[in-house]
C-alpha cells in the first residue's frame, strides 16, 4: 500500500545498500520458483531504498537505530535441543513447527498427520505439492515493492508451508515457532499457508528469541483462504528487548471465507506490523491487536483491509499500552473498492498512556469509493480512569494493584480472543508480570 | 441499638472539605458508636455524598480542616485501601463498571487481600467460588454474574446488589452506604436491607446515606441527621425520618436559622 513511497527515491546514505553489502545470495535452490522468486525480489531491490521519516507510511518509525548495526546473514543455525524450545510449547497442537534463526529445525518440529494436512517446511513440501506452491509463492501483490518483503523474498533461506485441504477442519493449533538464538544477525522466516475451500486451521506464528542482545528478524508471511475457508491466526512478537522486528503479512479471502486474526506485540525495541487483507465478495474479517510496551520500546502496527468486493464485513479493534518512554503507532486504513456494495466495516483503536513520557500516535483511515456501505470508525486514547482505581483501593487494593488490574483488564480484551488455552495462559502470565512490573 | 456505653467506633470533629477550591463540608460533627445505625438525610447538595467519599479517602476531596478517628486511629491520614483493610466499607452510589475484570476474580482479590491484612487464610478460586456462592444465595443473586466483567452491563439494581455482596464478604466494622437504596424495586430493597442487617453485629456500625424514608422500612435506624450545606443542623431518632416524609426539609432548615439567629441575639446581649 505504501510502496510508491518507498520506491525510487535517492537517499541521501544508502543504508539499504549497507545493508545488502554483507549478505550473500542463498544457495541455488531445486526448485525453479524459488529462484525466480528470489531474482524477482532482487531486481526489485535494486530499485527501492530503506524507507525513512519522509516517507508518509514510516513517519513515526525511526529506523536509524538499526541502520547502526552491523548485521551478519545466519551463517549456521543455532543447534538447540527440545527442552530450549519447551517453555514456548502450546500442549495439545496438530504440528509444531520450528524454525531456529530462520533454518527450518525438523529435530524439534513434530508435523502433522491428519486428513492430508501438510504443514512442513518448503523444500518438503514442494516434493509433494509443487503446482500449488509455485502459483502462490510470492504471488501477493500487497506485498509490491515493500523493501522488507523484497529483502525476506531475496533472502529467506526456508519457508514454513501449512495446507489444508478442503473441508478439512483441524480441531488443534499449528504451531510456527521463530526462534532467534544469534546476536547481531539477519534473518528472514516465512510462511505460506494455503486453506482450501470450506477447510479450517488456527495457526499461531509466534516469534521468540533465545538472547537478549540486538539482532533483525524480517517475517514475511503469505496466506490463501479459498472460498469458505476458515483460518484464526495468532500472531506472538515476543522478541528480546534489543530485538528488531519488521514483518509484513498478506491475506487474500476468497469468496464467504473468513480470516479471524489477533497480533499480540510484546517483544523487541522495534518493531513493525503490516498486515493487509484482502476480501472478496461475501469475505469476512476479523483484525485484533494488542501492543504492550514499557521502557524505550516502539511498536508500529499498519494494518489495510481492502473490501475488493460486495457484501464483506470488516471488524477491527486494535489496543496500545504505553508505557516508560515507550511509543505506539497505529494506522488502519480500510479501503471501499468502487461497487464493493453492502460492506459493513467497523474500526476501533483504542489506547492507554500510563507514563507523561510514553507517545501513542494514531490514525483510523477509511477511504470509500462505493455508496452503499456501512463503515465505522473511532479512536480513544486515555489514561487509567481516576474513579476505577478508587473503586479499586476502597475494596483495599493498593494504588499499584489497582492500576496493575487496570491495565491487565484493558489488555485482556484482546487475549481473551486467542482460542489457545495454554497460548492464552502464557500471555496472561507475560502481561500480569509486565504490568506489575510497572511503578 | 443505642448503648451510650458502647465504645466509639468513628469520631467525626470539625471537618471541613473541598472540591476544586469549592467548600462542601463545613465543620461537620459525628460520632458514631459500635452496634448504631445511622442515617443521613437531606436535600440533593446538603454534601452527604460528599462525606461518605472523603470518609472512604477519595483524593479528589481535599480535607482543609477538622479530624476523623476511626477506633482510635487518624483516618484522614491513611490511603483509602489502609481505610479498607481497617474495616471502613463504601458502598458506592454509582458501582464502577470494569470491562475485563471478572467479578469472582475481583470479589476474590479483594477478599484475600483482606484476609491477609488480618492474618487469615486466603482462599483458592475453587474455595473461594463456593464461598461467594454462599453469600450470594442469600441476596438472591444468580451465579452467573460470577463470570461476568465487574458491574458491566448489570442494571442498577444488579450493582447494588454487588455492592452489598462485597460488604458481606469483606464484613467491615463500618459499612457507610451511599445511597444503596436509589433505584431499586421493592425486592430489591428487601434483599438489600437483610444483607445490611446481617452486617449488623454489636461490634458494627452502618452509615446510611439515603433520599427516602422507605429503606427505613426495613432497616430500623438508631439517629437520622439532617445534613444542609455541609453540615449536620438536626438529628433525632426514627421518628424524624417519617416526619422528613412527610414534611420535607425546608422546616429543619428554618428551624435551623431560627435557632442560629437565637444563637447571635445571646451572643450579642
Amino acid at each position: 500500500m505504501n510502496s510508491s513511497t518507498t520506491a525510487l527515491r535517492p537517499p541521501t546514505v544508502d543504508h539499504l545498500s549497507a545493508l545488502l553489502a554483507g549478505q550473500p545470495l542463498p544457495a541455488l535452490s531445486p526448485w525453479a520458483a524459488v529462484n525466480a522468486l528470489r531474482e524477482r525480489a532482487q531486481t526489485a531491490l535494486g530499485a527501492l531504498a530503506m524507507p525513512t521519516l519522509r516517507d508518509e507510511a514510516w513517519r513515526f518509525t525511526d529506523l536509524s537505530l538499526l541502520h547502526r548495526l552491523t548485521l551478519q546473514p545466519v551463517l549456521s543455525a543455532g543447534e538447540l535441543q527440545p527442552a530450549d524450545v519447551a517453555p514456548f510449547a502450546l500442549g495439545d497442537t496438530a504440528a509444531q513447527l520450528v524454525f531456529v534463526d530462520g533454518v527450518y529445525a525438523p529435530k524439534l518440529s513434530s508435523l502433522a498427520h491428519e486428513g492430508g494436512v501438510v504443514v512442513t517446511d518448503l523444500s518438503t513440501a514442494m516434493a509433494t505439492h509443487a503446482a500449488s506452491l509455485e502459483a502462490q509463492l510470492g504471488s501477493q501483490q500487497t506485498l509490491g515493492d515493500n523493501v522488507f518483503a523484497a529483502l525476506n523474498s531475496a533472502f529467506s533461506q526456508d519457508a514454513a508451508v501449512v495446507l489444508v485441504p478442503p473441508d478439512v477442519a483441524l480441531a488443534k493449533p499449528v504451531h510456527l515457532l521463530f526462534v532467534t538464538t544469534q546476536a547481531g544477525t539477519i534473518s528472514h522466516p516465512r510462511c505460506l499457508v494455503l486453506a482450501e475451500a470450506g477447510s479450517r486451521v488456527t495457526l499461531v506464528e509466534d516469534h521468540v528469541a533465545l538472547q537478549d542482545a540486538a539482532y533483525l528478524v524480517n517475517p514475511v508471511t503469505e496466506i490463501v483462504l479459498a472460498e469458505q475457508a476458515h483460518i484464526t491466526h495468532v500472531r506472538v512478537q515476543r522478541d528480546g528487548r534489543q530485538a528488531f522486528h519488521i514483518a509484513n503479512c498478506a491475506v487474500s479471502v476468497g469468496r464467504s471465507a473468513n480470516y479471524q486474526s489477533v497480533s499480540v506485540t510484546m517483544g523487541a525495541q522495534l518493531s513493525r506490523y503490516h498486515l493487509s487483507v484482502v476480501l472478496a465478495q461475501g469475505a469476512e474479517c476479523a483484525v485484533d491487536g494488542i501492543a504492550l510496551l514499557a521502557g524505550s520500546q516502539l511498536a508500529d502496527t499498519h494494518s489495510c483491509i481492502d473490501h475488493a468486493q460486495p457484501h464483506g464485513i470488516s471488524r477491527q479493534l486494535h489496543k496500545c499500552i504505553a508505557d516508560g518512554s515507550a511509543r505506539a503507532v497505529f494506522n488502519g486504513k480500510v479501503v471501499v473498492r468502487p461497487g464493493a456494495q453492502r460492506t459493513d466495516s467497523a474500526q476501533s483503536s483504542r489506547n492507554l498512556l500510563l507514563s507523561g513520557r510514553a507517545q501513542i500516535d494514531t490514525q483510523p483511515q477509511l477511504e470509500i469509493f462505493a455508496d452503499d456501505v456501512k463503515c465505522t470508525h473511532g479512536a480513544t486514547i486515555g489514561q487509567l480512569d481516576v474513579e476505577e482505581i478508587f473503586y479499586l483501593q476502597s475494596r483495599g487494593l493498593s494504588d499499584s494493584a489497582a492500576r496493575q488490574l487496570l491495565t491487565y483488564a484493558f489488555g485482556a480484551e484482546i487475549v481473551e480472543r486467542i482460542p489457545v488455552p495454554a497460548l492464552k495462559h502464557q500471555l496472561q502470565q507475560h502481561m500480569l508480570a509486565q504490568t506489575g512490573s510497572q511503578p | 441499638m443505642i448503648n451510650p456505653s458502647s465504645p466509639v467506633l468513628i469520631e467525626v470533629r470539625g471537618l471541613c472539605a473541598s472540591i476544586n477550591g469549592i467548600d462542601i463540608l463545613r465543620e461537620l460533627e459525628l460520632t458514631v458508636r459500635r452496634g448504631e445505625v445511622h442515617t443521613i438525610m437531606g436535600p440533593n447538595g446538603s454534601g452527604k455524598s460528599t462525606l461518605a467519599k472523603v470518609l472512604a479517602g477519595h483524593t479528589a476531596y481535599e480535607v482543609t480542616a477538622g479530624t476523623v478517628q476511626f477506633e482510635g486511629q487518624d483516618l484522614l491520614a491513611m490511603a483509602p485501601e489502609a481505610r479498607a483493610l481497617s474495616g471502613v466499607f463504601l458502598g458506592f452510589q454509582y458501582p464502577i463498571e470494569i470491562p475485563g475484570v471478572a467479578n469472582s476474580q475481583f470479589l476474590r482479590l479483594s477478599y484475600n487481600t483482606l484476609q491477609a491484612q488480618r492474618g487469615q487464610e486466603e482462599l483458592d478460586p475453587l474455595e473461594f467460588d463456593d464461598f461467594v456462592r454462599e453469600k450470594m444465595k442469600l441476596l438472591e443473586m444468580s451465579p452467573d454474574f460470577l463470570d461476568r466483567s465487574v458491574n458491566e452491563g448489570f442494571s442498577g439494581g444488579e450493582k447494588k446488589r454487588n455492592e452489598i455482596l462485597q460488604m458481606a464478604l469483606l464484613e467491615p466494622r463500618l459499612a457507610i452506604l451511599d445511597e444503596t437504596d436509589s433505584g431499586l424495586d421493592i425486592d430489591a430493597l428487601r434483599i438489600v436491607s437483610q444483607g445490611v442487617n446481617q452486617l449488623m453485629k454489636p461490634d458494627n456500625a452502618v452509615i446510611l446515606v439515603t433520599h427516602y424514608q422507605r429503606l427505613l422500612n426495613y432497616i430500623v435506624p438508631d439517629f437520622v441527621h439532617v445534613m444542609e450545606a455541609g453540615r449536620i443542623i438536626k438529628t433525632g431518632g426514627k421518628e424524624l425520618a417519617v416526619e422528613l416524609e412527610k414534611r420535607g426539609y425546608d422546616w429543619v432548615s428554618a428551624e435551623h436559622e431560627a435557632a442560629g439567629r437565637a444563637m447571635t441575639q445571646e451572643v450579642s446581649t
